[in-house]
């Protein structure tokens, strides 16, 4: 592998070699010493077009745990907020002969236009409504750990209920593109004003009712409701919203026994998730936040341990 | 280590068999004993792949013989190799540690010495796990050819060997059967 642009376009054995090796990582995170040689000499660059907190660190701690130097480049406070050019900002970065450029944009497809520019190895972390797809592999990683640890097996036949602003996210869209390969069933929860344009053509299931899926799941996977999106007037009021489509802590109450809640986060607590769900224990979402910091550390390792 | 190719071998010679293994293999838990004085404070490392069935043989021939439980573990050196960027990618294996190595005589145990590589990164790898008092390195065969100053503590079978033949391990752990074999291109003949 070259460049990590989605979900789509990683083969099956890309996308096991990669949650595999993820496994490992994570006995690294629990060392006193956290540093591996592997990626000595190689530079990461963080470049991050829109805000995050747990994508940006996490792929900045994975760099440093595997020795490559990491920087990062917020658009705020760099050359691109003076007029810079995209392509400009990359070209300047890979002249610099950095080994890799982890992306973030607003604009659906720019990673992959950004790597038809660039000789370093291109890194999707989120591009418009498109994909997002370290995020479907931690998400299917902490998944896989939860399951092994409880004796449950792996994610074949497994419900996968995944609710939320489904049109705005890219989460959805690579997971659907994820979890259906590994063997899970996906259905795909939101209000008709809120699902993505073709989603027919997905390997997913379709509901407009919460409660009618719920019982059925082995994991709920809340989607976090983009509130700076959400000025198309998509649901009547966020109350009406969280009645329909919130995990309240009724709804806690009606999942299967083995169930447990997923969430890529930031959380909006009391919108999509009440914090009774948060912080219950069938909450995954703080597994979530650790397996990010191992699959990206997989994944840098996939991309640039070897030459090319 | 060398490639998987059986293409133009033209000669397999067997220099150790079963027997000759296992009598090796309790003899250098003797030898262990009697380096390490006891076998107390012992963690016995295995180097992934075949150091690993090896260590878990040498370690219950040192339980037995003592009478006591010897800590084990599995050490995976393959993003510690000087050769990571200029080879195929690897997938990385799993280190396994019974507990804190601080303080403690850590023996690796590995099937082959070679160029002494694989030793030096288990070495780096030894370093960001811990501090341990001594480490002893117990081998089952020495083929020579070093490219690097290492050498074992404890040796099964020195085997002379020409830098350009194969000397492959089996051990009924992953193989059909345990033996070691000296394999020969037919081009150098």
């Amino acid at each position: 592998m070259k460049n990590l642009l989605g979900i789509e376009g990683m083969s099956l054995d890309d996308i096991r070699a990669v949650l595999a090796t993820a496994e490992e990582m994570h006995e690294i995170q629990q060392r006193p010493v956290k540093k591996l040689p592997a990626l000595r000499g190689r530079t990461v660059v963080n470049l991050f077009f829109e805000d995050s907190t747990r994508t940006r660190s996490s792929f900045e701690l994975a760099a440093k745990w595997l020795s490559a130097d990491a920087i990062n480049v917020a658009a705020k406070g760099s050359s691109a907020s003076k007029g810079e050019s995209m392509r400009d900002t990359l070209m300047t970065l890979d002249s610099m002969g950095v080994d890799a450029i982890v992306m973030r944009h607003a604009g659906s497809g720019s990673v992959a236009q950004a790597a038809g520019w660039v000789r370093a190895s291109m890194i999707n972390a989120g591009d418009g409504t498109h994909e997002h797809p370290t995020q479907a592999l931690l998400d299917a990683h902490a998944m896989l750990r939860h399951f092994r640890k409880n004796d449950l097996g792996d994610l074949e036949g497994k419900e996968v209920v995944i609710v939320g602003d489904l049109l705005h996210s890219r989460v959805v869209r690579s997971n659907a593109l994820l979890l259906p390969q590994l063997g899970a069933h996906v259905t795909i929860v939101a209000p008709p004003t809120l699902m993505p344009p073709g989603v027919g053509t997905w390997n997913v299931a379709v509901s407009h009712d919460l409660d009618a899926v719920l019982p059925s799941a082995d994991v709920v996977m809340m989607l976090r409701v983009q509130r700076e999106r959400m000025l198309g007037g998509f649901f009547p009021s966020e109350r009406e919203y969280t009645i329909r489509y919130g995990l309240t802590a009724a709804r806690l109450a009606k999942l299967a026994p083995n169930a447990v809640i997923a969430h890529p986060g930031p959380l909006n607590r009391g919108l999509e998730i009440s914090s009774a769900a948060a912080d219950s224990i069938r909450s995954i979402v703080l597994d979530q936040v650790s397996a990010g910091v191992a699959v990206r550390m997989s994944v840098l390792y996939h991309l640039l341990a070897a030459e090319n | 280590m060398s490639p998987d190719a059986i293409d133009g071998v033209a000669t397999v010679k067997s220099v150790m068999n079963a027997a000759e293994i296992a009598r090796t293999t309790t003899r250098m838990s003797h030898e262990l004993l009697e380096l390490a004085g006891g076998a107390e404070d012992l963690i016995i490392l295995g180097i992934l792949t075949r150091g690993v069935p090896l260590a878990q043989r040498i370690a219950r021939a040192v339980a037995e013989t003592e009478g006591v439980d010897v800590a084990t573990g599995e050490l995976d050196i393959t993003m510690y190799r000087d050769d990571l960027r200029s080879q195929p990618l690897r997938p990385v294996g799993r280190t396994v540690l019974p507990g804190s190595i601080d303080g403690k005589i850590v023996v690796l145990v590995d099937d082959v010495l070679f160029s002494g590589r694989t030793v030096q990164a288990a070495l780096h790898a030894l370093a960001d796990l811990g501090r341990p008092a001594k480490i002893l390195l117990v081998v089952l065969v020495d083929r020579g050819h070093r490219d690097v100053p290492i050498q074992a503590h404890i040796v099964g079978r020195h085997l002379p060997t020409a830098s350009d033949e194969r000397v492959r391990v089996s051990m009924t752990e992953f193989d059909e059967l345990d033996q070691v074999t000296i394999e020969s291109d037919a081009s150098t003949l």
